[in-house]
């Protein structure tokens, strides 16, 4: 954990009801390390304001207080030009500051922009009631509700969603993305060592939506490749019959792999959104 | 014949709630039953039911407002016990109730809470601050008010018959399409919030008018009291906003009724197009909400401060500011759509930009104070408390604001955490503020200060014990509207929090306590002068409760803080001539309309085509009738102005 995470941890545990999880603040890759620095960066402009009005609240409303004899009274105090330009230029100056961060954050850290010049894993994600569904186009294998990345390998996701919409978000890679029905969303993650990451849907999906968490493993490239090995020998075929099973909703699913999956399903997902359901889009109780 | 109602409409297998709901049904009834029995129900019928005044309506908003805050927190604090305890197994409550509390709870909270107190703190107080005896349209306030009450009533009647949308408060689609929530709980919410949307529109329109066409002679607009340029920008961002609402819901509800593809998955629908569509209402309303309490805040700093507000054109400006770039930023609800860099940049940038005009207006609070002679009566405690909770809230939407930030916190505790720390320390501060400022004006008696000092200690420790742990619980990365969870870090922190939601809880008791005994001791806290404040604005020169017509004779204006210069030149051999005035007549317009608004909203839930025609011809009948009546003013004669005034003037002057 490094030190901001740590100082929460801290003051967590200071309490009689200590308790931490390590989350956006304890980074394990550059997208939530430029994240958290960020975050930082803008707490500490703002509280270079936000504390001393803090301060100057309680101490204004303390020595005016209508009882203490030694402040000055102006009653009729109530307009300094000096004063409205400072008041009005000192916020600007802040948001200025602030501004300017989110600007070249903003293109630095777009999920969409690639995290360097190596050549990324593919990973497809698509969200489903309610598990999500990771397909490895170049592997030819998938997973349900568990992630399997190459550690310190840039991850490519494209993302989709079959039905509602859902947020992939693995907390301590850094930016969550929404998963939409008929759209695809990009995001560019790296795990810098390994490790197991807690991942989750950060957009309410329905009854199932506690259950939509999973994990990414982070693993050395070796048991990686042994790990795609190993799932393109065993488990269930992701064809069309699979994916119709697949469909039907299901809470707390298990982790499980698929050996082979149909080419371009993922395209076809994104292309065919809702389709197989339409006839349900009118009269929602044959659902 | 009934639609899709049926005996397995009710929830039978869920207990617990219907029998919460069926108690407070019960004791419902049985307070309408006793007041009929005490032969009250005339007195209510025509002093209340019917009124047209405008205070009259603005204590029944508040009064609406308080119910339903009570039935917001009991859904809070039930969202609490849940997370306190589902840590590793399912907790009490069911996913489909847990969602179903967390849907509600926004919700009420948002419509029939915050926005019912600020427009009942707004009907009662702007007339009289502008000094002037009514508003433009004194029975289509009547409206407003009972179709407010009409969605409040839907929702509440979700509890018993049928089921609440499952969705959040803003039943993002495609979850809130048929395929998806087959039940009636997104077309209770649709209709409670159209009906009541209807009656929200026409107070923007009927407070636009008011504050623009209707002012005291002398009253420019830069000698308006600052809550009335706060109303007036409110109520202008409704008039803009609110129709958006009503057709974004318009469209969702073609959808589920007519099988339209709006934003169905299929044929062509967007989802994202709902998205945009919601918060381009939906972030005027959060301004609709906070405008009105900053406008309370600074009557109330002002006046406690003994001094006139500080750099009153700048805090104009900051008002109007906020009020045009509210529209300007409605993305940041969703920078993890996958929109480009350029398109969060700029949304972000325009968010930060509001925090210029709000921290003006900070500064210029304390600036106000800074050189007064400050008293810590309970709305003065309610202001410091504002201040320095809203500072931090502010911090923290900004620290959203920033995309890169908001990519790893959207959606988390953090964001909860935020809102409530804007919403509960803005509007609700500001509420109780205005309660408790106003409250000798519209009853002639103070509210207890012991009472009122506990509730506030005990609100604002429970608000940080509360909410300080979600932001912890959200940097940790836990996601909102969780049933349950297998984390152990976390559960310590819901505990916690949980713990600050029961501190509300007596913050609660005791404001209920605080009503209790200063009606109990009326007559220890009277207050006759109608000044018990040592106000600066308008409405502390009439008596208290003020009289239907507001003023004898209207004021005349000659700068900013009226009542304050009035007071500095009190003419006591003043002898005005008074002459008759007309005031509008009762009607019942408004709680019939709205008695056949409701109707026709259980109807559309419940698809009992029949009733729906029924309700809307009812209620387009109730207007007719409304339109072809003979006699709408009654005189109040010179000599009821004159006694009342003059009785006015001694006691004021004792």
């Amino acid at each position: 954990m490094n030190r901001a995470a740590r100082i929460v941890c801290a003051i967590a545990s200071a309490l009689p009801v200590a308790g931490c999880a390590p989350g956006v603040l304890d980074p394990a890759g550059p997208v939530a390390s430029g994240e958290r620095l960020i975050l930082l960066d803008s707490l500490g402009i703002m509280l270079m304001l936000v504390v001393p009005v803090v301060l100057a609240t309680f101490s204004i409303a303390w020595w005016f207080r209508a009882g203490n004899a030694r402040a000055t009274h102006r009653p009729d105090w109530a307009f300094s030009g000096r004063l409205e330009l400072l008041v009005w230029s000192v916020p600007t100056l802040i948001v200025v500051f602030v501004a300017g961060l989110a600007w070249v954050g903003s293109h630095h850290l777009d999920p969409g922009r690639p995290l360097d010049a190596s050549e990324p894993l593919r990973v497809q994600v698509v969200a489903l009631d309610w598990k999500w569904l990771f397909i490895y186009p170049d592997q030819g294998v998938a997973s349900v509700n568990r992630l399997v990345a190459p550690a310190g390998r840039p991850i490519a996701f494209r993302l989709t969603s079959t039905s509602v919409m859902n947020s992939f978000f693995v907390p301590r890679l850094g930016s969550q993305i929404y998963a939409m029905a008929g759209m695809e969303t990009r995001l560019n993650l790296r795990a810098d060592k390994p490790g197991s990451y807690r991942g989750l849907s950060a957009n309410y999906s329905g009854k199932g939506f506690p259950g939509m968490a999973f994990t990414l493993d982070a693993v050395p490239t070796p048991t990686f490749d042994a790990w795609a090995a190993q799932a393109r020998r065993n488990g269930p075929v992701l064809d069309g019959q699979g994916y119709a099973a697949l469909l039907r909703d299901s809470e707390n699913v298990a982790p499980y792999t698929y050996r082979a999956v149909a080419p371009s399903l993922f395209d076809a997902i994104v292309r065919q959104s809702g389709t197989p359901h339409a006839r349900f889009a009118i009269d929602g109780r044959a659902h | 014949m009934l639609g899709k109602l049926g005996w397995g409409s009710i929830p039978f297998d869920q207990p617990l709630p219907l029998a919460a709901s069926s108690v407070v049904a019960l004791a419902i009834l049985g307070v309408l039953g006793w007041a009929w029995r005490a032969g009250h129900f005339p007195y209510l019928w025509r002093e209340w039911i019917t009124s047209v005044d405008h205070k009259r309506i603005g204590v029944m908003y508040c009064l609406l407002a308080l119910v339903m805050l009570l039935r917001g927190f009991s859904d809070a604090l039930l969202m609490r016990g849940q997370q306190a305890i589902a840590y590793g197994n399912p907790g009490y409550l069911d996913a489909g109730h847990f969602a179903q509390l967390f849907s509600a709870h926004g919700t009420i909270m948002i419509f029939f809470v915050a926005m019912t107190f600020m427009i009942g703190l707004i009907n009662f107080a702007v007339p009289l601050q502008l000094g002037v005896r009514d508003v433009a349209f004194p029975t289509l306030n009547s409206v407003s008010f009972w179709l407010t009450a009409s969605g409040a009533l839907l929702i509440n009647v979700s509890l018993i018959v049928g089921e609440f949308a499952q969705t959040g408060w803003v039943v993002y689609p495609p979850l809130s399409e048929l395929r998806f929530s087959p039940g009636v709980g997104v077309d209770y919410y649709i209709w409670a919030i159209q009906i009541s949307g209807v009656g929200t529109l026409l107070t923007g329109v009927n407070f636009v008018t008011t504050i623009l066409k209707t002012r005291a002679p002398g009253m420019s607009y830069m000698r308006m009291p600052m809550f009335c340029w706060t109303a007036l920008a409110t109520n202008l961002l409704i008039v803009a906003a609110f129709p958006i609402l009503t057709a974004t819901l318009a469209m969702l509800s073609l959808d589920r009724y007519l099988g339209f593809h709006f934003f169905t998955n299929e044929a062509g629908g967007n989802q994202m197009m709902f998205v945009n569509l919601i918060w381009a209402w939906g972030h005027p309303e959060v301004y609709i909400l906070v405008l009105p309490a900053f406008g309370i805040f600074s009557e109330v700093v002002a006046t406690f401060s003994s001094k006139p507000l500080f750099g009153y054109r700048s805090m104009v400006v900051a008002t109007m500011a906020i009020f045009l770039l509210s529209f300007t930023v409605w993305l940041h609800h969703f920078f993890t759509m996958g929109a480009g860099a350029d398109v969060n940049a700029f949304f972000g940038v325009m968010t930060m930009i509001i925090a210029v005009p709000t921290g003006v207006k900070v500064f210029n609070w304390l600036f106000t104070m800074y050189g007064g002679r400050i008293r810590f009566e309970t709305p003065m405690l309610w202001s410091i408390g504002f201040v320095v909770t809203f500072v931090i809230g502010g911090m923290t939407g900004v620290l959203l604001a920033v995309p890169p930030a908001d990519f790893q916190l959207h959606n988390s505790l953090f964001l909860v955490a935020h809102f409530h720390n804007v919403v509960i320390g803005g509007v609700l501060f500001g509420a109780f503020a205005g309660v408790a400022y106003w409250w000798p004006k519209a009853f002639g008696f103070r509210l207890d200060e012991r009472w009122g000092k506990r509730a506030f200690w005990l609100w604002i420790t429970g608000f940080y014990l509360a909410f300080v742990p979600l932001y912890l619980l959200g940097l940790m990365g836990m996601t909102r509207r969780l049933a349950s969870y297998d984390v152990p870090g976390w559960h310590a922190w819901l505990l916690v929090a949980g713990a600050g939601a029961l501190l509300i809880a007596a913050g609660i008791a005791c404001q209920a306590m605080q009503i209790y005994v200063s009606v109990r001791d009326r007559a220890r806290l009277i207050d006759e002068s109608g000044d018990p404040w040592n106000g600066r604005t308008l409405e502390w020169s009439t008596s208290s409760p003020p009289p239907h017509f507001n003023y004898a004779i209207l004021p005349q204006v000659e700068d900013r803080d009226a009542f304050w210069l009035m007071k500095q030149a009190r003419d006591e051999t003043d002898r005005p001539r008074y002459a008759k005035i007309e005031m509008p007549r009762n009607s019942a317009t408004g709680v019939v309309s709205a008695f056949f608004a409701s109707v026709m909203g259980f109807a559309l839930v419940w698809h009992i085509w029949w009733l729906v025609a029924l309700g809307l011809l009812g209620a387009w009948a109730t207007f007719v009738v409304f339109a072809w009546r003979d006699r709408s003013e009654q005189e109040v004669p010179a000599v009821e102005l004159r006694k009342l005034d003059r009785a006015h003037r001694r006691a004021a002057t004792r």
